[in-house]
């Protein structure tokens, strides 16, 4: 899901950075008024949590591959806006360190795996565990629905910003200048596979950590 | 949140680097398998190479940007690692590590200087 550099027009990646800036801005007021030194140890972990998950690919028939992004997960241990932050710390480390991603990308790529991951995801947490118990099932079963949720809305959002290229950025001569493929071909590659393989991965991934969490440190719930 | 509490004798953080840990050394799973099944790699992440093979020309905007950045570590492969399946796994290994502090590093940076307003030493003793 980590857009390369190349495949979005400077239209598409310029607004993106100009979408996710804002985002990066309020994480770290928020964060610059509640966050305490003692809970830097945890948005670490939530990082290299992110970073490493990203890298168990997963392989589906038809040759392509895909992963979890952890965005949910984090969002509901450290609360959305750490989350958000995490997220984009490991992408920003994979674009530039490993060319996952583009650098022109940045924006994008951090705003639908961080942003709009994150958001999605907790949203859709808040809303199914409503005020169940920490150690109700209701509370897994939440961050399950809510994780395959948020990978499919990130997949949909990437998905669209390749296939509008076609119809943002041509040549003189009517040729793609950047991702050649139309919306009718990247959004039904991209959703399918998401909706089928990828986002359980993810629901599984949330799922077993908040029951490891719930069995053996259920404060970190709370 | 809180680094002091204990469980079984061993702090929460100290479990949790464990489970990254673990994560890391089962990493190379995310090369090894994909290439078992002959899966190359995420929908829209193709090089200029394949571009042109499945769309059969490279677009213009597309030559000019991809090039852009060279990444020292790309594809996750460590400088002059060996080829093959040994080689691209430990390679893989090396720079899920190197990754993985690198990332932990810079957001334990960046949150120690987030949280320095609410400074818990001051504002909250527990």
């Amino acid at each position: 899901m980590h857009i390369p550099d190349g495949y979005l027009g400077p239209a598409t990646y310029g607004t993106m950075y100009a979408v996710t800036v804002p985002f990066w801005a309020v994480a770290s007021w928020r964060l610059n008024r509640t966050l305490k030194a003692k809970q830097a140890p945890f948005l670490a972990i939530g990082a290299a949590f992110s970073f490493v998950i990203m890298m168990f690919n997963i392989p589906i028939i038809g040759g392509t591959t895909g992963h979890a992004t952890g965005a949910t997960l984090i969002a509901i241990l450290l609360g959305p806006w750490a989350a958000l932050i995490s997220v984009s710390v490991a992408l920003i480390i994979q674009a530039v360190l490993f060319g996952d991603g583009g650098i022109t990308a940045i924006g994008a790529n951090c705003f639908n795996m961080a942003v709009a991951g994150v958001f999605s995801g907790y949203a859709v947490y808040r809303l199914i565990a409503g005020h169940a118990g920490v150690l109700s099932r209701r509370r897994w079963i939440a961050g399950a629905v809510a994780a395959y949720v948020s990978l499919n809305v990130s997949a949909l959002l990437t998905a669209v910003q390749f296939g509008v290229q076609p119809l943002l950025e041509r040549s003189a001569d009517g040729q793609p200048l950047y991702s050649p493929f139309p919306l009718a071909i990247a959004v039904p590659a991209m959703a399918i596979e998401h909706l089928l393989v990828f986002g359980f991965i993810e629901a599984a991934v949330t799922a077993l950590v908040i029951k490891y969490f719930q069995k053996n440190d259920p404060e970190m719930l709370a | 949140m809180n680094e002091q509490r204990k469980s079984n004798g061993m702090t929460m953080v100290k479990k949790l680097w464990i489970a990254i840990g673990i994560l890391a050394l089962l990493s190379p799973l995310g090369v090894i398998v994909p290439k078992w099944l002959g899966a190359e790699g995420g929908w829209g992440e193709w090089g200029i190479g394949e571009i042109e093979k499945i769309a059969g020309f490279v677009p213009a905007g597309m030559k000019r940007l991809a090039e852009l950045w060279k990444a020292p570590m790309p594809a996750y492969a460590v400088p002059s690692q060996r080829r093959g399946l040994l080689g691209e796994s430990l390679g893989y290994f090396l720079t899920g590590v190197i990754g993985v502090a690198i990332t932990a590093g810079a957001m334990y940076g960046l949150s120690k200087l987030l949280a320095r307003r609410n400074n818990s030493d001051r504002s909250d003793k527990d």
